[in-house]
């Protein structure tokens, strides 16, 4: 973490996978500068498609949002209050009557601890690793697409054609196999302000429960850890300290699993074949 | 703001900062920026909108036909309507069997790896769920539907004859349970996502696409002529649903967050779909216009599975139908 040099969970190797410990990546506003390294690690290290050279118009975010081929995303919002104790604003410099901030944040897949798109797999091709993350098996996946919607955060995708393996659903691995090899995922090994912190679920979580209260005093009162511990999705293995509301990030304020519908939407389909087979014999029975 | 006045103010602020080298107030509000102004993070999808396309509407559709008809075929069977079974359990068998595997393979990214469906199952999963519920249609409906013909024709006497009419009995039970769970499933396969307007209406959906299957299948019997008073009390009967199922739709809003089903060309969709198979379809049985009911009540459970589809899309594309659901 921010400090430890070469002894931050972010340089050293790590034997997660063997020992079968919970993982987890921080990333922190705070700290983050914007320059795209974890998108480009990424795309790199996985092998990801280039999925397009738009122009947004959005600030300098012209990537856009989570899908099949971009698996870090780097928020760029711009907002009309202060960031801490900065003062800046659109037009007036210093009098600090139009403040004006720009945050920066680096969005992933959540590894949800009761993840929407592994439940709704039909083919069992998302299944949850020795780490406690997400993983798409790429040649099981037949591309059925109830994964998509299913996500409460619309992470997961289905990749178009003609892009390479295209049809299947693709998101964030968590750098599984370089986890494997005792490697820190791509793009927190590159984030040059540890914005990105990768390492153990419990230590990532003290870690930021003190970085707010630390921000707090230091001005930033709209400091908060966004990690739905107390919605059905029960915390998030890839977690987010938020300036502001999660709104202004595109993120639900309250996620749900999708799975917590099913038990009313079966009660109305059984009670529906019941009243459908009741009426036919009826139906029958009376014109008979 | 227009752009002679946003010029205006420009040269304002460059006369101030020469003349004073700071310069306070607001200076000029382009219009789309810098301030983002749009829902949530510059209007982006919170949720990702279905990736399905127009074989998932029909599919739909055809599943909800094929699954009723072997109730029809199962009653039909029972009370000594042997056409009418037979007919049903065409239906069955080629909606069932045929048309809906074929539209389900379509949609998928991957279709070479559709076997992979079976591969596990996963009671959380209502599309897995779907998939064995299908096959184990399929598995009752085929056989089902041979032995029928083969009892009817008399192709066997005496105690073979027997075990197939016993066997006939036991198939065209099988795809009539498994039939009402490939009509009503769908409804929860769609209802148990993240997508607002689908999850909020989670109760509905399966009694609506049960409900518009068992009416469908009714009404393509009528339409092949078998024009008896069974057949016409079902289409009251889903008809009627139907009815009161518009009522509570426009009763059950809730807000910005279901409002791609009253607003945008969705919300047309699903109007229309309702009024053709629900009211109208109710009025033009009443007044004995049997062919007519029948067709309007099949064009409005077409439109209004498209429509939940595209409603799906609207919905999902939202996100500030999605913030809406959870405050």
């Amino acid at each position: 973490m921010i400090g430890e040099g070469l002894q931050s969970t972010n340089q050293r190797k790590h034997s997660y996978v063997q020992d079968r410990v919970e993982v987890g990546f921080f990333t922190d506003p705070s700290v983050c500068i914007g320059c795209k390294a974890c998108e480009v690690a990424c795309k790199e290290w996985n092998q990801v498609p280039d999925d397009g050279f738009t122009w947004t118009g959005n600030s300098y975010d012209n990537t856009g949002h989570l899908g099949a081929s971009t698996w870090r995303h780097v928020m760029f919002l711009e907002q009309d209050r202060a960031k801490g104790n900065q003062v800046a604003g659109t037009m007036s410099l210093g009098d600090g009557e139009d403040p004006f901030r720009w945050v920066f944040l680096s969005d992933v897949c959540k590894h949800c601890e009761e993840a929407g798109c592994l439940e709704a797999c039909p083919t069992g091709s998302i299944v949850r690793t020795e780490t406690g993350t997400v993983f798409v098996q790429n040649d099981v996946c037949n591309g059925c697409g109830y994964c998509v919607v299913s996500c409460p955060f619309g992470v997961i995708d289905r990749r178009p054609s003609p892009l390479p393996d295209a049809g299947g659903a693709f998101k964030c691995t968590f750098c599984y196999d370089r986890q494997k090899s005792g490697l820190v995922p791509a793009c927190a090994k590159v984030c040059p302000t540890e914005s990105i912190v990768f390492g153990r679920l419990d230590d990532l979580r003290a870690h930021a429960r003190k970085r707010v209260e630390d921000l707090r005093q230091h001005g930033y009162n709209d400091a908060q850890l966004y990690d739905p511990t107390d919605t059905s999705v029960r915390g998030i293995h890839a977690f987010f300290l938020l300036l502001g509301e999660p709104e202004a990030y595109g993120l639900p304020p309250r996620p749900q699993v999708p799975t917590i519908y099913l038990k009313s939407a079966w009660t109305a389909a059984f009670a529906t074949a019941i009243a459908s087979i009741i009426a036919t014999l009826v139906a029958f029975a009376f014109s008979s | 703001m227009d752009a002679p006045a946003s010029e205006k103010r420009l040269e304002q602020l460059r006369e101030k900062a020469w003349q004073e080298g700071v310069v306070p107030g607001r200076g000029v509000d382009v219009v789309g920026g810098p301030i983002p102004r749009k829902p949530g993070y510059y209007g982006e999808p919170v949720v990702k909108p279905p990736v399905w396309t127009w074989e998932i509407p029909l599919y739909f559709f055809f599943g909800g036909i094929a699954g009723m008809s072997a109730v029809i075929a199962l009653a039909a069977i029972l009370f000594h309507h042997v056409d009418v079974a037979r007919a049903a359990m065409w239906l069955a068998a080629i909606a069932g069997a045929v048309l809906s595997p074929i539209l389900l393979i379509m949609d998928l990214g991957r279709p070479h790896l559709f076997l992979n469906m079976l591969r596990v199952f996963k009671h959380r999963s209502a599309m897995s769920m779907g998939a064995w519920i299908l096959t184990a249609f399929g598995a009752c409906a085929v056989p089902g539907l041979i032995a029928l013909e083969l009892h009817a024709h008399q192709i066997f006497a005496g105690t073979p004859d027997q075990l197939l009419s016993f066997a006939t009995v036991i198939f065209i039970f099988g795809a009539a349970i498994f039939g009402t769970l490939l009509a009503t499933y769908t409804g929860v396969l769609i209802g148990a996502t993240a997508i607002p307007a689908w999850f909020l209406h989670r109760t509905l959906l399966p009694i609506h696409f049960g409900t518009a299957g068992l009416g469908c299948a009714a009404a393509v019997l009528e339409l092949f002529g078998y024009r008896i008073s069974a057949l016409n009390f079902i289409g009251f009967y889903t008809a009627a649903v139907e009815t009161a199922l518009l009522i509570w739709l426009s009763f059950d809003k809730h807000g910005a967050a279901d409002r791609a089903i009253h607003e945008h060309g969705s919300g047309w969709f699903i109007r229309i779909g309702e009024v053709l198979n629900g009211p109208l379809a109710l009025l033009l049985r009443f007044f004995g216009f049997i062919p007519l009911a029948a067709i309007s009540f099949l064009a409005g459970a077409l439109v209004s599975r498209i429509g939940w589809i595209a409603v799906g899309k609207v919905s999902g594309a939202d996100p500030e139908a999605v913030f809406a659901s959870q405050r």
